[in-house]
């Protein structure tokens, strides 16, 4: 399909294309990867006037292992991520996380940065982000502020990015020593957004969990933590039986959609159930 | 003229039939090399963007075109109101009944339309863009009307489609065995059955499906030549041009259809459709060439959809298993109108429900019905998918109700291999086949004994894993189709192929074959066939075909008929080719004709070493010089071969599957298929089209379903909510033949396009079954999808109604201007 006339701008820098989005307010969009933008321009549910394509800002295209935590342009395509060495051993939640994003055209082309502000509560980045504590890196003209990905995601494609702001880095902190993490997705068919996907990272000390952190996908307009399930997980044995009851509390405080793949108690049901096999894979199992 | 002291040139070179050849297609289709419709491009050609209903069922009241004509470089815009005189009314070429209910099919809605998709205005401009941007202008003023969505419902004209026809009811067609003389009284056998036997009633949901072919259909006219030229991406380009001079009255004669490279049809481009005829149309008035391109979400909500189906089913059996009766009682939907075969798909499962079993009664019925949505019609194995689920889905009832294994009952009722030739109770007459032979290399190469113990250990241990095994035991009717059958049947054409080969000077040759293919793989297939009868080299035939003016007569690709049919018209074109040459061969060899052998492309007098090579009969016929007296300078030869018979594959299919009780997830773990297709041509080519067709089938079990939301609109309306699975998604099947040939085929073929599909569907759904009865499951409705499934185990909590037909919400959600899924918790979200 044809989408709608547009204007289009391609800045080489963040203050250009910031200068742009201040200049065209909401009648302006920002393409990064494209993977969500272009089929919502070519089905005409969104006609902006201005394209503003920050695919050519290099400045946005490194990944910086800053020791503790590695910092991640904006515009670093998945392909990059799932490539790099740093991102592979120091983040592997969010590495295995976009393993499975759609299918390999789309990890060539999308981009973490993209999604993240795309917010899509059925993307599979925003769980592992959230359970991560990541750190989003965002810039206007008055200059560059950080968001905790708690404070992030505000609702359904909203998020903390103002229109005239953009999203230029966003900074992972890896795990210490003693935790493991696992992402476990949930679909029908391999390309599809997860039904229900559980981003767990667990830290376990002889056998036991000490501290857990949970993210869900698609259990509501933004990714959510299973707090009561990170609460109750601590001090209990990681296995089967020990997990199971904490594991039993993750749609609490939920509200998933319900849809041609499930409804909302149906997807209730699979949180829990995938939570408890996400936290024992993660918790070494 | 020489002779020669060797052997034939290629004696000793393996035969090309049985060949694993790699398709000669391939190489111009997988490097883009070639021409789909979309890409030809014409001197001073236009675009069209059609304007679509989003309103299931709306009385037309007012449509402003001004803005869009005003739009940039826009030539014009026609309103249904504009053509009507001309456009005509889409062909139904197969009213099942005389009395059959249809309601007219302009291309273009006038004054109201009847599905969400309907075209009802067209914007003509010089390029794609400026057309689109101006539809988006065109103001059309709709008054809603109450929409008839549900089949059930609409078969009890609680709302009606087309309230002018006064009923959605379209045509109700019997067939019974006790009054064709071809079986006994159903109802007496049912009703003998409820007294001392076993009587078995089930309702199978056949959902609605979208053949989602991988080429969008595309259609461009060129009007300036003395020939009006239609490319169009169709499977049937000769009845398209055939129904143009009939709908719209130009002569035949001044009608050229072109189906170039076809990517895909899978029966949903075996179709005359609004967009073909409007540009037809529009092209001739305008008086410029005109292109129109569908976009994937226009052609999965308005391109024809297939299935769609109620199914009444009841099964009488003695208490020993023995089969006594089957009664069919069906609704089909046929979506707002009658399109060019769709009534007619139900009774092409008419013959098969009864399949290989020897049921001594049947009775089978279909009410079509028409509803406010996408028109329905022949999609993958059309009616035979929709007889073989429920047949091997009642079977497995059956076994159940006994306690049996699901091949045992099957066994106790099937046609023996020593009873073929056998007339069904249907009246079909089946040549050949070994159903016992193909069962037990099935169960040897799944495993089947040591799958069933695995499934006895987990089931035993309380395994959240539970493992299931699903048979399907299929046959099939294909190779469309004897001629006089289809006339008794009413269908309003024949079902004869046509070939013609033109021997060329040099001793190559051109073969023509009216049947057209839509990626088939026919160039390479058909070049073996003649390669082999004519004794040439592979290389040296060219197959044209798709082009009226180039093969101009043929019935074109559907109902796995062109190898059967199309194949056995090459057959005879050939042989007559030999029979030509012969006089003009016995000339050159100064020989008596009947001492003439014709082996690997040469003939030999018999007895001696004296021969002369087809290649040089073929230059000698070229040069005329020295021809036989009354003989003429040409060995072309055509043939038009009406088929005698239907042709019957069939095959066991086995499936494991494991199903995750916690989730409800579906994972396939084994599946094995040992198909009878007769003799192979090209053993590659099979493996393609039985994994194809295996996957096809089997997504509508677990995955694909067009769904609708409570005003009608297509909610699956991208391939994002339908899921057409991937390679991912599957596994590796084991695929093995048994072979019976044909005996109503010279080669000895049986068809294969259909088969995979229409075999896999129930033996996956059994296999579900067979994995969660143990939780009480009698039904699972398809798809399978893992909510349904692990519902289905968890019923007895809760409610166990069908939980997909509620809350349904597109992906893609127009009402909210975003892309993206909207919070649906409230039931909110239409």
């Amino acid at each position: 399909m044809i989408p709608a006339t547009f204007d289009y701008l391609a800045p080489t820098s963040v203050e250009e294309a910031l200068a742009a989005l201040a200049a065209h307010g909401d009648e302006a969009k920002v393409l990064a990867g494209g993977q969500s933008l272009l089929p919502v321009l070519r089905m005409r549910l969104n006609a902006p006037e201005l394209i503003v394509d920050i695919g050519g800002i290099d400045s946005l295209k490194s990944i910086v292992d800053e020791g503790d935590s590695v910092l991640i342009g904006a515009m670093v395509p998945y392909y990059q991520l799932l490539a790099d060495t740093t991102v592979r051993s120091g983040l592997r939640l969010l590495h295995q996380a976009i393993t499975e994003v759609a299918d390999p055209q789309i990890r060539h082309r999308g981009t973490l940065g993209g999604a993240l502000v795309h917010a899509d509560p059925a993307g599979d980045c925003g769980a592992p982000i959230l359970a991560l504590d990541a750190q989003l890196v965002i810039s206007g003209q008055g200059g560059e502020r950080t968001v905790a990905a708690a404070d992030f995601f505000e609702d359904l494609f909203q998020t903390a990015v103002g229109e005239d702001e953009l999203l230029t880095a966003i900074r992972v902190p890896k795990l210490g020593d003693g935790w493991g993490s696992h992402y476990e997705k949930f679909v029908r068919v391999a390309h599809q957004w997860p039904i229900v996907s559980v981003a767990a990272a667990v830290k376990t000390d002889g056998g036991t969990i000490s501290e857990a952190r949970i993210g869900l996908v698609n259990m509501g307009s933004t990714p959510l933590r299973a707090s009561a399930t990170e609460q109750a997980l601590v001090g209990v044995q990681a296995t089967e039986d020990g997990v199971r009851a904490a594991c039993d509390l993750a749609a609490e405080g939920t509200n998933p959609p319900s849809d041609l793949n499930g409804d909302s108690d149906y997807r209730r049901h699979l949180a829990t159930v995938l939570t408890r096999r996400a936290v024992l894979t993660a918790a070494g199992g | 003229m020489t002779t020669t002291q060797d052997a034939p040139a290629d004696a000793g070179t393996p035969r090309e039939i049985g060949r694993e050849r790699r398709r000669k297609e391939d190489q111009r289709l997988i490097t883009g090399r070639t021409r789909w419709t979309d890409n030809i491009t014409l001197p001073g050609m236009l675009h069209l963007a059609m304007v679509r209903s989003p309103f299931a069922h709306a009385r037309i009241t007012a449509i402003d075109v001004e803005a869009a004509k005003a739009s940039p470089n826009v030539v014009t815009v026609i309103t249904g109101r504009d053509v009507a005189e001309e456009q005509g009314s889409l062909p139904n070429a197969w009213p099942i009944t005389p009395d059959q209910v249809a309601p007219a099919h302009p291309p273009v809605a006038v004054d109201r339309v009847a599905f969400a998709g309907e075209i009802v205005a067209v914007v003509v401009a010089r390029t794609p863009a400026e057309a689109r941007d101006a539809a988006e202008l065109v103001d059309v003023d709709y008054e809603e009307l109450p929409a008839a969505l549900d089949l059930r419902e609409s078969a009890q004209d609680k709302v009606l489609a087309h309230p002018d026809l006064g009923t959605n009811k379209s045509a109700l067609w019997k067939f019974d065995s006790g009054e064709a003389g071809t079986g006994g009284n159903v109802d007496e056998a049912i009703a003998r059955a409820r007294e001392g036997g076993i009587v078995i009633e089930r309702d199978f949901r056949q959902q609605r499906l979208i053949p989602a072919f991988m080429e969008p259909r595309s259609v461009v006219v060129d009007p300036t030549g003395e020939q009006v030229t239609m490319w169009a991406s169709t499977q049937i380009p000769h009845v398209l041009r055939f129904l143009l001079a009939a709908v719209l009255g130009i002569p035949e004669s001044k009608i050229r259809v072109i189906a170039p490279d076809v990517g895909g049809g899978f029966g949903g481009k075996l179709q005359t459709t609004p967009e073909e005829f409007i540009t037809m149309v529009l092209a001739r008035r305008l008086g410029k060439p005109l292109k129109y391109t569908e976009t994937r979400s226009e052609s999965l909500m308005a391109a024809h959809h297939g299935r769609d189906q109620w199914q009444h089913i009841t099964l009488s059996a003695e208490k020993d298993g023995t089969v006594t009766g089957l009664k069919v009682e069906l609704l089909a939907d046929l979506g707002s109108h009658v399109s060019l075969i769709g009534g007619g798909v139900p009774v092409l499962g008419a013959f098969m429900f009864n399949s290989i079993y020897k049921f001594p009664a049947y009775h089978f019925a279909v009410q079509t019905v028409l509803t406010n949505k996408t028109w329905t019609d022949a999609y993958r194995g059309a009616g035979r998918p929709e007889a073989t689920f429920a047949i091997e889905r009642i079977m497995d009832e059956l076994a159940t109700e006994l306690g049996v294994d699901p091949l045992e009952v099957r066994e106790k009722n099937w046609i023996k291999n020593t009873e073929f030739p056998f007339t069904t109770v249907a009246g079909l007459e089946y040549d050949s086949g070994n159903y016992e032979k193909a069962t037990q290399m099935a169960k040897e190469s799944f495993g089947y004994d040591e799958l069933r113990a695995e499934q006895k250990r987990r089931r035993e241990s309380g395994d959240t894993v539970q493992l299931g095994i699903g048979v399907s035991t299929f046959t099939e009717m294909c190779g469309l189709a004897p001629s006089r059958v289809l006339g008794s049947l009413d269908y309003g054409a024949g079902g004869w192929e046509h070939a013609s080969v033109r021997m060329l000077p040099t001793g190559k040759v051109e073969l023509l074959t009216g049947a057209s293919a839509h990626g088939q793989g026919h160039e390479t297939a058909f070049s073996q066939i003649v390669a082999d009868r004519l004794g040439i080299p592979y290389e040296d035939i060219e197959v044209l075909h798709g082009d009226t003016a180039i093969a101009h007569k043929g019935m074109d690709t559907y109902g796995s008929r062109s190898l059967v049919v199309g194949g056995e018209a090459i057959v005879k074109a050939v042989d007559k080719v030999i029979e030509k040459a012969r006089p003009i061969a016995a000339h050159m060899l100064e020989a008596n004709v009947d001492d003439l052998e014709y082996k690997a492309g040469r003939f030999g007098v018999r007895g001696t070493d004296q021969g002369v090579q087809m290649t040089e009969v073929a230059l000698a016929t070229f040069a005329a010089h020295d021809l036989p007296d009354g003989v003429e300078a040409s060995l072309d030869s055509d043939a038009t071969y009406d088929p005698v018979n239907f042709n019957y594959p069939h095959g066991t299919h086995l499936c494991a599957v494991e199903v995750d009780t916690e989730t409800g997830r579906v994972k396939m773990r084994k599946y094995t298929c040992v198909d009878d297709i007769g003799n192979i041509v090209n053993p590659l080519i099979v493996a393609g089209q039985v994994h194809g067709g295996l996957v096809q089938g089997i997504a509508q079990a677990l995955w694909e379903e067009a769904v609708y939301d409570d005003s009608g609109t297509l909610v699956s309306a991208s391939f994002v909510d339908y899921l057409v699975p991937t390679a991912a998604d599957t596994i590796s099947f084991d695929v093995d033949h048994n072979t019976t040939p044909s005996l109503t085929n010279t080669l000895g073929t049986k068809g294969v396009g259909e088969a995979g599909t229409i075999a896999s569907t129930p033996a996956v759904v059994n296999s579900v079954l067979d994995a969660i009865r143990q939780f009480g499951v009698e039904d699972i409705m398809m798809p399978c999808t893992p909510e349904r499934v692990w519902k289905a185990i968890h019923a007895k909590d809760a409610g166990g109604a069908d939980p997909t037909t509620g809350g349904a919400a597109p992906h893609f959600d127009e009402s909210t201007g975003h892309e993206g899924q909207t919070d649906r918790t409230d039931g909110a979200g239409q």
